[in-house]
């Protein structure tokens, strides 16, 4: 004969407990933790990649408005305003949706780009967070002791060489704080990608949200994600500031 | 351009609940950070706790993920609470309170820091002139402590109303008709999607213009008596 009732295993206990008594369930955020593992990898990719170029994009452009180039300011101004002035969101619908209404687009060679919502989100991503990086290296450089370019100009250095050896280096230091916001703004925003299909972190969420007609574990899991990444980019950056802020640092005596 | 200007009654209903949105949602966000603020100044250590555990959770999750987690685990929450309390039946929350509510809350907490800030600016040795001069707490913070709290925090709140104003955008991905979601709706069925994108775009453009200039208007207002360089 075979024993009739078996004790339920521990592993059992726990998941008959996490889908009926406790209020979230936590068994089956841990089945899908690859799906989680890919929404933390796509976030990651987007706001990487986005941060990396819109960066190098946005350099030419603040040293432009600092030194106020005529016209070239005006139109980064422009540029700059409208990126700012609008919310994220309906600068990727009007990409993502938006420019399929044109057939020009369409027929274009860029229409598999364009089309794919990855490309769209990197697009507007980039372009949004050099518009906001721009604001952050100007004033950083504007921020610069006067004295200091006038230590150089007496040093007989020529204006592209007074930009990368004294200016840049300087104003990039001070910006560190300001620009350590701007990644978190940037993790934060990246949340809109999942509104245009992308599985990033709360795409993760989401789906397995509708998957089981669940009401918050999916939200849950994304939001205690998103506050690992965020602890560990602010500690991350506070180790850096320490390092390349030495030499603003009162001195000891 | 003739599609969008048939659509225009039902783009400026969507614009004017934008606007109300976001106007409500800015009045709670001030109210709990003034909470908040007195959370984090305040002597008692219970209030400190409740008060930074406010803010930094809500300051690292993102706004749509609280949203969401708000919208729907909140309606959930409530109604779990209600079965099992017997107090109160089926609550559904409708999406503009939902919003107000969500926004409000996460602002809430990006306005502690603000008047927080703004109250450390201000010197102790008026708060005490105050004291000593015999006027109550309530005379100290009407003539001394709120004037001055406006004018410090003026700057930060600014700039905190131009990104709230931005993230009611995010509101209609719950749902709620405003003006990304009528643009949306009215760009698919006529399949103009970019003309009625692009005069959100300037919608929004018009409105962050127009907060500008209001806010320098509140700024030179406050900063009376102020000595500038």
């Amino acid at each position: 004969m075979e024993p009739e009732e078996r004790a339920p295993s521990l592993l059992e206990a726990i998941k008959d407990f996490s889908e009926h008594s406790s209020p979230v369930d936590f068994v089956i955020i841990a089945q899908h933790w690859e799906m989680f593992l890919t929404g933390i990898g796509y976030t990651l990719l987007i706001v990487a990649v986005s941060l990396i170029v819109g960066g190098a994009l946005s350099l030419p452009l603040a040293v432009a408005r600092a030194y106020r180039t005529p016209i070239v300011n005006q139109i980064i101004f422009g540029y700059v305003y409208v990126f700012r002035g609008t919310p994220l969101l309906v600068q990727l619908y009007l990409v993502y949706y938006g420019l399929g209404q044109f057939e020009a687009v369409r027929d274009s060679i860029f229409w598999p780009v364009l089309k794919d919502p990855l490309w769209c989100t990197l697009l507007t991503f980039v372009l949004n967070t050099a518009a906001y990086t721009t604001e952050i290296f100007r004033g950083a450089i504007e921020a610069i002791p006067y004295g200091e370019v006038e230590a150089a100009k007496a040093c007989g250095m020529s204006s592209f060489q007074r930009t990368t050896r004294i200016v840049l280096p300087n104003a990039l230091r001070r910006a560190l704080p300001a620009y350590s916001n701007e990644i978190i703004f940037m993790l934060h925003g990246s949340v809109v990608a999942s509104t245009v299909t992308i599985v990033d972190i709360l795409g993760a969420g989401r789906i397995l949200n509708s998957k089981y007609y669940l009401a918050y574990e999916g939200f849950l899991a994304a939001a205690v994600l998103y506050m690992l990444l965020v602890l560990i980019i602010t500690r991350g950056f506070k180790v850096w500031e320490k390092h390349w802020h030495a030499h603003l640092r009162p001195r000891e005596v | 351009m003739d599609t969008v200007i048939a659509y225009l009654p039902s783009i400026l209903r969507g614009t004017w609940i934008t606007i109300a949105v976001a106007l409500c949602s800015i009045l709670l966000a001030v109210l709990l950070g003034l909470l908040g603020a007195w959370g984090k100044l305040a002597v008692s250590k219970v209030a400190n706790i409740f008060a930074d555990a406010y803010t930094t959770l809500i300051r690292g999750v993102p706004d749509l993920v609280l949203m969401l987690l708000l919208f729907y685990g909140g309606q959930q929450l409530l109604n779990d609470l209600g079965d099992y309390t017997g107090l109160w039946g089926y609550i559904e929350i409708n999406h503009f309170t939902a919003g107000v509510f969500t926004i409000g809350f996460i602002y809430g907490a990006y306005m502690t820091e603000t008047f927080r800030g703004a109250y450390l600016a201000i010197p102790s040795g008026q708060i005490e002139a105050g004291v000593a001069c015999g006027m109550s707490p309530g005379l100290v913070f009407g003539r001394i402590i709120w004037p001055q709290l406006v004018r410090y925090a003026l700057p930060s709140f600014g700039n905190n109303w131009l990104v709230l104003l931005k993230t009611t955008a995010l509101v209609s991905v719950l749902g709620l008709h405003e003006l990304v979601w009528e643009s949306f709706t009215a760009g698919r069925s006529t399949r103009q999607l970019f003309s009625f994108f692009f005069v959100t775009l300037l919608i929004y453009l018009v409105l962050t213009a127009i907060s500008d200039v209001g806010l320098r208007w509140l700024d030179r207002k406050y900063s009376v008596g102020v000595r500038r360089a």
